[in-house]
Parts: structure tokens; C-alpha cells; sequence
């Protein structure tokens, strides 16, 4: 691991945002990082990216909240965080001491609740950005999702971007029809970079007892069974858009890494893949450096958006 | 602190049913700091299907050196991992969770159906050396005699003859668990440690609540990381809101968790 890791040059920026590696965790998937330590030398990270903080804090669905399906799994969660304050004064000083870029992903359910948990982070150290989920229902406009409707989701990016200090990455929804509008949109309303996919809404039906496996009902799909859905809209959206593109979805090994940096993603976030194997993100950082010294690359910034359409 | 160790030896494979084994893996790093009530998350395959590794207790550890698993084949993950052959290696993640705490001042109670018997043998041999003076009554339950047998045989190698009840009743008393803990003389004050299906559980702490005993509870719950990352192990906790069973638990305090009574 060692060696070309620290010669092979591996940095990527996110607009103003600057990562010595494109390899970092996705929310809800690395908790608060402190989890992590006992497997993986955070700081060879590119950036961590911390479980969803809302406003206030947030109970989460019932039970049961994962189900695995083929090659994936299903979450309802429910979007479960200790609050806004509390991550501020609990889980934000342990992650000060981890010398990694922090990046905070925020839910709202109101312009609002986005514009004040932004403002509310905008002056603790240690944040290196914010990611906006948008896949949330918006309660003011009948529950439908920020990010399906391009005008809310460049009005959610507006409100963070105006209350906050750190650059904004606005997390899109594959949950639509077309993923490159709302890119546009987003990227209108300010947004230094997009992270994309969110988890695709799925379902599973136990049928001898004829109920759904999850408590919610619907989940987020989520592992290797959705790469190739993520593969195309980070595609898509890279030719749509002229900021940085961050593709998450399945993502599990440098290989992974490669095929989307191939098709037009800056970074990658690394996400269910870190339950099966905690040491995942860290080898793939190893992987790249590896890759980057075989190929004779100046630096793996050459193959970003390299796919060869014969 | 717990391990990640993705190539963990199978030294030794028992099959004691149809449909349940026992496996002996060698890990010093794990061996030598797990404690009872903790479990590891192992994965069965090296495929992305199935994909997640899955929650088992440790149920057994001997000389540092070893620990051992015991398991009933339900799905997917548990039928690969009774098609391994010894000397092959598991990616083992462990050990996680709190465990059972041991209370020497009472006398104490193992109480174990099905798979659940599996934490309470490690549990048993950590009482024993921690308290010598008090051993503790065990009570074991399962569907028939055959599951039973090596288990209760295990028991005896420690000094602790169990009290048993089967569903078929071939082996001990024919019904449940709790109608035999009914006929014990468990005293004023004595601690149950309670490992099994849901409903056994629920009943032996309706027994415990009914006689003021305190009463701990391994909680079974589906887990996608075992490490508090994914907060999809929920168990419903009395003062509101949720406990996480992999990091909170898998062990509770029975009075703080919130019981569905049918
Ligand atoms: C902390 C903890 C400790 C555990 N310790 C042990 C142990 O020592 N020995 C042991 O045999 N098992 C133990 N389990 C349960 C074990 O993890 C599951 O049986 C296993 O994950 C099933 O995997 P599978 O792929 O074979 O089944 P899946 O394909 O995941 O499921 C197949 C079927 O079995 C059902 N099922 C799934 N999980 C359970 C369960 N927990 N109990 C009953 N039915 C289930 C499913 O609903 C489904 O119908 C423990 C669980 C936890 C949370
Ligand atoms: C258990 C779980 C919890 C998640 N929580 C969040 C969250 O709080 N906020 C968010 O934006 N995405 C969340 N996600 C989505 C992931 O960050 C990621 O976008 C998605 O899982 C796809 O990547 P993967 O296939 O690599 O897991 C969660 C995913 C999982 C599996
Ligand atoms: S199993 Fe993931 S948080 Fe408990």
C-alpha cells in the first residue's frame, strides 16, 4: 500500500473543495467515522461524508428497517440523526481530532429547515463542505421529493449555498425522469458539484406471510445492484453539466472507482460496500495509487471522463 | 478493540443435526479479548449475493486461541457456510456488541432456546471462574432431543447439569421453557441471562417482571454492518425512541426494552 500512495498524484478538486484522493465514504454508511477507526487509516481518505443531520433530531422508521435483495439491500431507515445541535457539539469534536475532510450531508423538510442548518454549520471548524440531500419530501409543497422538481431542487441549492461558508454539493434522486435536468437546475442555483445516485426506491414482499419485508414498506436500494443505473446517470449527467460530478452506487473495489471516474465523475463515494468489507474505501485509495504508477499516468485526473465510444 | 480479519481458518466442523453445525475458528486476536454475549459478523460467500455478512454469537472460546459458532442453516447465508470444509478460511468481523454482565451478588439464571443457547456456554464457563461459589441453574429448551444433546453434554463437562424442555418432548419437559423455570427454586433475588426466539424471551421476562428478577436479553434484530454504522438493528426501548443491538446490545436490560404482549 505504502509507497505509491504517497507518490502517485491522485488529487481532485470539487469546485474550491481539494480532496488528495477521489475516494470518499457516502452517507449513512460510515456513521460519524469514529466507527471506523478500529479498520481503516481515516486520513488516507479523500473525505468522509457523515449520516444525514436534520434540524431536529429524528427517531427513524420502525423496525424492520433492512431487508437484502440480489446483490443489494433495501433501507427505511427514515433518516434517523441526532439533530443538528447535538451533532455539533457531540460527533463534530471527535471528528475534528480525525484528520480527514468532513463533509456534512443536511435533510430538511422546508427551504428553511436547509437554509438553517446551513447557517447553523457555517462557523463550526473542521467542515470541509456540505452535501444536500434532496431526495427528502418538501411538507410545503404536498410531500413532494426537493429533488423531482428542477425548481425546488435550484431554490433548496440557492438557500444552503446563500446561508453557507464551505463549498455545497447537491446530492441528486435517481428517482426521476430525467436526472440531467435536474443537474441543470442545480447547477443554476449554485451548486459547486453534484454526488449522485441516492438510493433507487425498491420493495420486497415476503409472500408466505403476504406482507412487505420492510416496516416502511418502500426502501432505498442500494449496493452492487445498482451500479449500472448509477454508471449511466453519472454518465449522462457529466455530459450535462459543467461542474464536478461525485458517482456513488455499488461501488465496492478500485476497478468500481475506475469505471466511473471513466465515465465522467471527479470522485466517488464509497457506500454499502462498507459493510461487507470496512476496509473498502482504504484499499481502493491504494488501488488507484497502484493503477495510477502501472499506466504511467501523470496523475489519475488523465482518465476522468476517458470512456473510449468506439 | 474488535477486528477485521478476512481470513479466519475453519479448524474444526461438527455437525450435530441435519440442519445444525458448530464451527471452530482460529483467531487469537478474537479468542483472547471476546466476551460472553458478543458475536461476530461473518461472510458466507465471496460474491456480491449474498451480499451482507451476517450477526453470530461467539459460543465458545478456548486457550486464546479459538472460538467457535453455532448454527441452524435458515437461508441463503447459513446453507454456504454448511457446505464449508475445514481448513478453509472465513472473513470474520469481530468480536462486537456489549455482551452479558455478570453479577456474582445473586444467583443466577441461563436461559436458553434454540439457537440462543449459543452465547450461554461461553457465558457459563465466565460465570464459573467468576463466581465459583454461586454455579449457575441453566435451562435449555429446542424443538427435539437431537439438537439438544451435545449442548447439554457441554454443560455437564462444566460441572452444570441442565434442566430441558423439548416441543416434542423427547428430551426433559415436554412444553416451554418458562412452565419449567414455574417449578425452580430460584430464591428471593436471582439474575436471568435469556438468549432465544423472540416469544421465549417475551415470556421469561413476563416470569422475571412477575418476581422481581432482573433479567437480560439478547436481542436477534437484522444487521447490515454490526458496528453502528447503518442503524438498521432497531429494538424499540421503553424511555422512547430506539437502542441499537450492535452497539447498545446485542444484550438488555429487559425493563428497558418495549414488549409487544399479545
Ligand atoms: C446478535 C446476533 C447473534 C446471532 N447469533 C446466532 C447464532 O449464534 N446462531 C444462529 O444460528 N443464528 C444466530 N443469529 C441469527 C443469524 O444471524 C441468522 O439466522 C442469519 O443471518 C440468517 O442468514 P441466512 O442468509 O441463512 O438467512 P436469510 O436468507 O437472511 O433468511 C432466510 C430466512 O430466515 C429468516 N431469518 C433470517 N434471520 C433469522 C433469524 N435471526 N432467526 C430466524 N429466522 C431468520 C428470514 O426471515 C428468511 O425467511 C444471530 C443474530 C444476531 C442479530
Ligand atoms: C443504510 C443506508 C443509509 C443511508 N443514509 C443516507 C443519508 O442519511 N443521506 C443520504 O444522502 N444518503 C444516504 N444513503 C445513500 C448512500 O449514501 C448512497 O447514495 C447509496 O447507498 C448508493 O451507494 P451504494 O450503492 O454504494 O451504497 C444511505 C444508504 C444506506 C444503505
Ligand atoms: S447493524 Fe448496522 S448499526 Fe447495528
Amino acid at each position: 500500500m505504502g509507497s505509491e500512495m504517497t507518490s502517485a498524484d491522485l488529487r481532485v478538486s470539487i469546485g474550491p473543495l481539494k480532496l488528495k484522493n477521489p475516494v470518499m465514504t457516502a452517507s449513512g454508511t460510515f456513521g460519524y467515522a469514529k466507527e471506523f477507526e478500529p479498520y481503516v487509516n481515516l486520513h488516507h481518505l479523500g473525505a468522509v461524508v457523515v449520516k444525514g443531520i436534520s434540524l431536529e433530531p429524528r427517531p427513524g422508521n420502525p423496525p424492520p428497517r433492512i431487508v437484502e435483495t440480489s446483490c443489494g439491500m433495501l433501507n427505511a431507515i427514515g433518516l434517523e440523526n441526532v439533530g443538528v445541535e447535538r451533532f455539533i457539539s457531540e460527533k463534530m469534536v471527535s471528528l475534528q481530532e480525525v484528520n480527514v475532510p468532513v463533509i456534512v450531508n443536511i435533510l430538511g423538510d422546508t427551504l428553511d429547515d436547509y437554509r438553517e442548518i446551513a447557517a447553523r454549520l457555517a462557523d463550526v471548524k473542521g467542515i470541509a463542505g456540505i452535501e444536500v440531500n434532496i431526495s427528502c419530501p418538501n411538507v410545503k409543497k404536498g410531500g413532494v421529493a426537493f429533488g423531482t422538481v428542477p425548481g425546488m431542487a435550484a431554490a433548496v441549492t440557492a438557500a444552503v449555498k446563500e446561508s453557507s461558508s464551505v463549498p455545497v454539493i447537491v446530492k441528486l434522486s435517481p428517482n426521476v425522469t430525467d436526472i440531467t435536468e435536474i443537474a441543470r437546475a442545480v447547477e443554476d442555483g449554485g451548486a459547486d458539484g453534484v454526488s449522485l445516485i441516492n438510493t433507487l426506491i425498491g420493495m420486497a414482499i415476503d409472500h408466505r406471510s403476504r406482507r412487505p419485508q420492510l416496516a416502511n414498506v418502500i426502501g432505498g436500494l442500494s449496493g452492487p445492484a445498482i451500479k449500472p443505473v448509477a454508471l449511466r446517470m453519472v454518465y449522462q449527467v457529466a455530459k450535462a453539466v459543467s461542474i464536478p460530478v461525485i458517482g456513488i452506487g455499488g461501488i465496492e473495489s478500485t476497478e468500481d472507482v475506475l469505471e466511473f471516474l471513466l465515465a465522467g465523475a471527479t470522485a466517488v463515494q464509497i457506500g454499502t460496500a462498507n459493510f461487507v468489507n470496512p476496509r473498502a474505501s482504504e484499499e481502493a485509495v491504494a488501488g488507484l495509487a497502484s493503477y495510477v504508477a502501472e499506466q504511467k499516468l501523470e496523475s489519475i485526473r488523465e482518465i476522468i471522463g476517458g470512456l473510449i465510444i468506439p | 478493540m474488535s477486528q477485521f480479519q478476512e481470513k479466519t481458518q475453519i479448524t474444526r466442523i461438527e455437525r450435530f443435526t441435519e440442519d445444525i453445525l458448530r464451527l471452530t475458528l482460529e483467531s487469537p486476536e478474537i479468542a483472547s479479548i471476546a466476551k460472553p454475549g458478543q458475536f461476530v459478523m461473518i461472510r458466507t460467500g465471496n460474491s456480491s449475493d449474498p451480499l451482507l455478512r451476517r450477526p453470530f454469537s461467539i459460543s465458545q472460546t478456548s486457550n486464546n486461541l479459538h472460538f467457535q459458532v453455532l448454527f441452524k442453516v435458515v437461508g441463503r447465508g447459513t446453507s454456504i457456510l454448511a457446505h464449508c470444509r475445514e481448513g478453509e478460511f472465513l472473513s470474520v468481523l469481530g468480536p462486537l456488541g456489549n455482551g452479558f454482565t455478570i453479577d456474582c451478588r445473586n444467583r443466577n439464571c441461563l436461559v436458553g432456546g434454540g439457537m440462543g443457547i449459543a452465547p450461554l456456554l461461553f457465558l457459563a464457563k465466565a460465570m464459573l471462574r467468576k463466581c465459583p461459589d454461586t454455579p449457575p441453574i441453566v435451562v435449555l429448551g429446542s424443538r427435539n432431543r437431537e439438537e439438544l444433546t451435545t449442548l447439554v453434554y457441554d454443560f455437564a463437562e462444566l460441572g452444570l447439569s441442565a434442566y430441558t424442555a423439548t416441543d416434542d418432548g423427547s428430551l426433559g419437559h415436554h412444553g416451554l421453557v418458562t412452565e419449567v423455570l414455574e417449578t425452580l427454586d430460584l430464591g428471593a433475588d436471582c439474575t436471568n441471562y435469556v438468549c432465544g426466539p423472540h416469544p421465549m424471551m417475551t415470556a421469561v421476562h413476563l416470569f422475571c417482571k412477575k418476581r422481581n428478577y432482573s433479567c437480560q436479553v439478547s436481542m436477534e434484530t437484522s444487521m447490515a454492518c454490526g458496528m453502528g454504522a447503518c442503524l438498521g438493528c432497531i429494538v424499540p426501548v421503553e424511555k422512547g425512541g430506539y437502542g441499537h443491538a450492535c452497539t447498545d446490545g446485542p444484550v438488555f436490560d429487559a425493563k428497558e426494552l418495549v414488549w409487544e404482549v399479545k
